[in-house]
This record gives structure tokens, C-alpha cells and sequence, in this order.
């Protein structure tokens, strides 16, 4: 209605006014950088473009990516479903501590993560030294770069869990139990359903993270190339090198990630909301 | 199946939720606990179950321990306050859940169970609605599938934690006579849970009524509201008009009010419990009992008219209630600021700290007088 969308004493003017101010930000702040991105990255020709991205260290830290983007979502994925449930459906000392806990990571910068985990597991690290002499390093290499990105995402899927399931009760599982089924039963044919939304959603999120993150990521990579680097740190490398158009390229790599990842959690949130099977009907007993 | 719960006791950290309570609920009857919020008939309920466990005592299904089987491993339907139906399964789905839920050698095959689920949606009269989700049904008919889906898998014993608590008035009446007649038909040991004393007296063969957590009195409905054992009792059923005061002389005193005890010892403290029918009005004070009141309101919806009075020269906690018969309400014609006078029948005596009352009945007293009227 009509109404809904004119607050009584909003004057015309005002509005445009309002409007105006948020597209203009919206284009400077985030359009145009994107549009940039796209358009550096081609401004010496498609072939050029092409022979960046298939540069072997480019695709090295494509592989890379993918491969922490690969470990570090299903990891979340049951960390962060394990974590909603006991929150959600047991009572125990120590559960709201352990909901505070879950945030440290958003709260924390990323680069003192990435410290952490150095003066923790590197070579002159307190368990660093231990695991170098049965020859196992972490730091300086990709499971290190997994273990902080782990570390950085591991809030989102348990966050998206944890309102829903609070919201649902347990009372669906407790019906489920009732009726004699099985732990696993119940997990698949109810608890699984009534959270699969927010599930992908929370996993979208992670994977977005876990493909972008940066801070964390190099303190403890070492920059390798063809070795430990990222996607993100390699353009970085590659701006540090001059080499613009090649920073350019795989910029543009991460953008179009970012923006298939937007895509799909517009749609997700789209099915979110809607209600679960339309209207309940009226009459009838 | 009988099920006998034995000296069952359970905090929740400090609050402690039942206090040693041991029941007995006979084979094939329908048993309602009943009590004010808090009163821990849910809990009770829900340990009968296996969904909680108690922190002392047993609960046995016909003679067998079960304290220690598994709520999956029990065998009985539960029905949910808010129905608990799953959500992305159908309605012939969510009644198939606990047949497809029995292990592999007692579950029947694909077609039985298809057959079942048909037997069981004529039965809650909803055949039409297999298919639809549970957002898309009414309270009511949600109600109906959440009793098909707990009965599918023929269980013995049948629990309802307030199955009507959440419908409206009509449509709650419907469904306990639509209850009723299941029970009736089908002879399971049921229990449910309410603190609707209208529904446990209407609905039950045995009530039992709940407070702070322990049984305050197990009886037939009629038994329950005619001899009500304790105060609690005598207040959570229906509206009750009470006369406080001390025994001097053979007579409860208050202020200008008095009744008559005959053989009641005297100086002591007392209360007189007088349920609305079981008191009259009259222009002037009886031989026996002396209670002024001031009509306040009177209500002639229902089959009966009810008029409410206060006291005039003693007090009263809560508002008197006395019913009239549309008949006589039209012969004395009482209207409201009129002085009349209270004319008990039969009272219940509390004296003291005795938690049991003592009845007296004035009748003989109140034939001589009914020329008053």
C-alpha cells in the first residue's frame, strides 16, 4: 500500500534527499571500486587478462584457496552445527560463557589471530617446538593457513544456528524421540530440515570468509610463492612486484567469487524468509 | 496398563518441583492432573514419559520398572501443548513417523503402513488433509494429527500435556467430546495435564489435583467437588464464599455476621466454606445464621442466575456468589443495592490449622424456615 511507503511528515524533498545520499555512497564506496577492478584487470586486452590468470603461480594460489576454502567448510560446518545444539538443547554450567567464547573471533583482528597461532604452534612456539622435532610443521605452511581460517570463520555457521534452533524449541525432537526413533533419525528427518537454510546460509558466509581472508592468513603464510600463497595475499605480491594488471586480474577472481557469493545469499534469504508453507487456512476443525 | 508412580521427587537447581509423590492410575481409565501453573503435573507428566528423569523414585508400567528404560523404548503416544508436529513433513507423513521409526523386524511394510495412516486420518476425520503441511492447518485439526501421529504405533498409554490449552472455547469443546469417545472406543490408560478444573471434571474418570508440587487429593470428579478434602481444593474448584471468624457460644462471629455451630467448641479460630449452591438468599436473617450482604451485580446469562454480594458489617477476602433459578429470581425480583440475607445449607468447617474440614448441614433448620423466603 501506498501508505506503508510515506511516513506521515516525510516532505518529497526529504526523501530525495535521503535516497540520493545513499545511492551516490553506495556508487563511490562500492560500485565504482568493483566496476575498477573488472576494468583495470582488462585494460590490457582479454589475452593478457587470460595469461594472468593461467600464470602458474596465479594458479597455484587459486589451488590454494580453494583447497583452505575446501577443509575449512565442513570443518565449520560441524563445529558450528555440534555448538548450536549442545547451546541450544542442553542446559550446562558454562553455556552462556561458551556463547560469548563463539564470538572471540569476530571480536578479535584477524592479524592478532594470526599471531597467536605463530607464537603458539611456530618453531619457537610453546608447542611449536615439540611438533618440529617429530618433524611436523604447521606455521609457514598450508595447514597453518587452514588452521586461522578455521580459527577466523568459525563463528558464522554457529551463529546462524543458534537464534533458529533456540526459536524452534526441541519440542519437534522430543516427539521424534517419543515415537521411538533413533538419535540419527531425528537429526536427518527433523533437526536437519528445519535448520538447512540457515545452514547453507551460515556456510556461505564461511566460504566467502575463508576465500578472502587476509590478515590472519599472512602473518602466518610466509608468502611462498607456488607455495603457501592465497589468493589474496597474492595481490598483494603481485601490486608489491608492479606488476598492476596482474594484481588486477586475480582481484578480479576474488570480486567474482564475492559476487556469485552475494548471489547466492540473496537467494538463500529469500528462502529464509519465506514462510515455511504458505498461510494457514481459516475454518474447519 | 496401570501405571503406579512411586515416591517420585525432582529439583530444578533450587526450585523444587514435586515432593515425593506417589500415585496410582488404574488400566484404561482417563486421569487428569490438575493444578495451577507450578504446581508440577507438566513435570510429573513429563518423567511418566521418560522426557524427564526424577531424582528419586520409580514409575512402573503395569507391574514393570521402567525408571530406567529410554523415553523411545516406553511405548507411548505423547501429546504436545503446542502439538510439536514436524513441520516439513506432511500430515500423513507425521503419522507415519512412528510406525517408519519401529525397527526393522516390527515395522510394517510400505503398503500397511500407507493403509494405517488412511484407518487413522478417517478416524480423526481429516482424510482430505493427508497431504498439507502443518502451517497450512487449523489449531484444532493440528490437535487431531498431533493424537493420530501418537496413537499410530498402538501404544498402551496415552499422555496430553494441555491438549486444549491453546484452542478456543468451541472448538476445545468439540475436541474433548471427540476425546472422550476415542478413549471411550479404544480403552488406553490416559493422563493429561490441565489447570482447567471445568475440562478435568467434564473430561476425567479420576482427577487428581496438584499443588506445589504434591498431590493434594485423588478422587472421582463428583467426589472432588462435593468433598473437597483440603482448603486448596475447596479454592481451585469453582468460586467458594467463606466466613471467617472465632467460635463463641455454639456460634462462628465476625463482626455483625454469625452462624450457628451447634456442639462446635469455644475460641477458636474458624472458616466456614460455602460453595454457591449451597447457599440461599432471603429478605430477613434465618434462625441459624445471620449473614448480611448487599447485592453488587447480578448476571442472568446461563441457566442460572448469579449474583454477587458484598458483605455489610463484616468482611470478606473475595466477593460472595450465590446462584438463583431463573423461576425464583422472578418471584423474589432482588435488584442491585438491596440488602438481603446469606441462608447456608450445608457448609464445610475449617477450624484452626486442621487441613481437613468438617461438614454441617442446617437442613432441618432451613425446611422449618423456607416459609421466609
Amino acid at each position: 500500500m501506498a501508505a506503508e511507503h510515506h511516513r506521515v511528515g516525510d516532505q518529497p524533498w526529504v526523501r530525495r534527499l535521503l535516497i540520493g545520499t545513499a545511492v551516490l555512497v553506495s556508487l563511490v564506496l562500492l560500485v565504482i571500486p568493483v566496476v575498477v577492478i573488472f576494468f583495470q584487470a582488462l585494460s590490457a586486452g582479454w589475452s593478457t587478462f587470460t595469461g594472468n590468470v593461467l600464470d602458474q603461480f596465479t594458479l597455484h594460489a587459486i589451488g590454494l584457496t580453494l583447497l583452505v576454502a575446501a577443509l575449512t567448510v565442513p570443518l565449520n560446518l560441524i563445529f558450528g552445527t555440534a555448538l548450536a545444539w549442545a547451546v541450544t538443547r542442553f542446559r550446562f554450567p558454562g553455556r552462556k560463557l561458551l556463547v560469548t567464547l563463539i564470538d572471540i573471533p569476530f571480536a578479535v583482528s584477524p592479524v592478532i589471530a594470526g599471531l597467536l597461532y605463530l607464537l603458539l604452534y611456530g618453531r619457537n612456539g610453546w608447542l611449536g617446538g615439540w611438533l618440529a622435532t617429530h618433524d611436523v610443521q604447521l606455521m609457514f605452511a598450508w595447514p597453518g593457513i587452514v588452521m586461522v581460517t578455521v580459527f577466523v570463520t568459525c563463528p558464522f555457521v554457529a551463529r546462524e544456528l543458534i537464534p533458529l534452533m533456540q526459536q524452534q524449541g526441541s519440542e519437534e525432537e522430543e516427539a521424534g524421540v517419543v515415537l521411538g526413533a533413533s538419535g540419527w533419525r531425528i537429526f536427518r528427518k527433523i533437526t536437519l530440515p528445519n535448520i538447512k537454510w540457515a545452514l547453507i546460509y551460515g556456510v556461505v558466509l564461511t566460504n566467502a570468509r575463508a576465500v578472502g581472508e587476509f590478515g590472519a592468513v599472512s602473518v602466518v603464510s610466509g608468502n611462498i610463492r607456488g607455495e603457501t600463497n592465497t589468493l589474496p595475499l597474492h595481490v598483494e605480491l603481485l601490486y608489491q612486484d608492479y606488476n598492476v594488471v596482474g594484481a588486477f586480474a586475480s582481484a578480479a577472481l576474488l570480486a567474482t567469487i564475492a559476487i556469485l557469493t552475494l548471489v547466492v545469499k540473496a537467494f538463500v534469504e529469500w528462502r529464509q524468509s519465506r514462510p515455511t508453507i504458505l498461510t494457514p487456512e481459516k475454518g474447519g476443525v | 496398563m496401570s501405571i503406579t508412580i512411586d515416591q517420585i521427587s525432582k529439583t530444578f537447581g533450587r526450585f523444587q518441583a514435586l515432593k515425593d509423590v506417589s500415585l496410582e492410575i488404574p488400566e484404561g481409565k482417563l486421569t487428569a492432573l490438575l493444578g495451577p501453573s507450578g504446581s508440577g503435573k507438566t513435570t510429573l507428566l513429563r518423567i511418566i514419559a521418560g522426557l524427564e528423569s526424577s531424582d528419586s523414585g520409580r514409575i512402573l508400567f503395569g507391574g514393570d520398572d521402567v525408571s530406567n528404560l529410554h523415553v523411545r523404548d516406553r511405548n507411548i503416544g505423547f501429546v504436545f501443548q503446542h502439538y510439536a508436529l514436524f513441520r516439513h513433513l506432511t500430515v500423513a507423513e507425521n503419522i507415519a513417523f512412528g510406525l517408519e521409526s519401529l525397527p526393522r523386524k516390527q515395522r510394517p511394510t510400505k503398503s500397511e503402513i500407507r493403509q494405517r495412516v488412511a484407518k487413522l486420518l478417517e478416524m480423526i476425520q481429516l482424510p482430505q488433509l493427508a497431504g498439507r503441511y502443518p502451517a497450512q492447518l487449523s489449531g484444532g485439526q493440528k490437535q487431531r494429527v498431533a493424537l493420530a501421529r501418537a496413537l499410530a504405533t498402538q501404544p498402551r498409554i496415552l499422555l496430553l500435556d494441555e491438549p486444549f490449552g491453546a484452542l478456543d472455547a468451541k472448538v476445545r469443546k468439540d475436541l474433548r467430546r471427540w476425546l472422550r469417545a476415542l478413549h471411550d472406543e479404544f480403552h488406553f490408560t490416559s493422563i493429561f495435564v490441565t489447570h482447567d478444573q471445568e475440562e478435568a471434571l467434564e473430561l476425567s474418570d479420576q482427577v487428581v489435583v496438584m499443588s506445589q508440587g504434591q498431590v493434594e487429593q485423588v478422587n472421582e470428579p463428583t467426589d472432588l467437588y462435593a468433598r473437597p478434602e483440603s482448603r486448596f481444593v475447596f479454592d481451585f474448584l469453582g468460586h467458594v464464599n467463606v466466613v471467617s471468624g472465632v467460635v463463641k457460644h455454639h456460634k462462628l462471629v465476625q463482626g455483625d455476621a454469625w452462624v450457628s455451630l451447634p456442639g462446635q467448641k469455644s475460641d477458636q479460630e474458624a472458616q466456614l466454606y460455602l460453595r454457591p449452591h449451597e447457599v440461599h438468599l432471603a429478605r430477613a436473617p434465618a434462625i441459624h445464621a445471620r449473614l448480611p450482604l448487599r447485592i453488587e451485580a447480578i448476571s442472568l446469562i446461563g441457566s442460572e442466575v448469579r449474583i454477587e454480594l458484598v458483605p455489610v458489617g463484616w468482611n470478606s477476602d473475595e466477593i460472595w456468589e450465590v446462584g438463583m433459578s431463573h423461576n425464583e429470581f422472578a418471584r423474589h425480583n432482588p435488584s442491585r443495592g438491596e440488602l438481603w440475607y446469606a441462608v447456608p445449607d450445608i457448609g464445610h468447617l475449617f477450624v484452626a490449622d486442621s487441613a481437613q474440614p468438617r461438614s454441617v448441614d442446617w437442613a432441618y433448620t432451613t425446611a422449618a424456615n423456607a416459609s421466609n423466603m
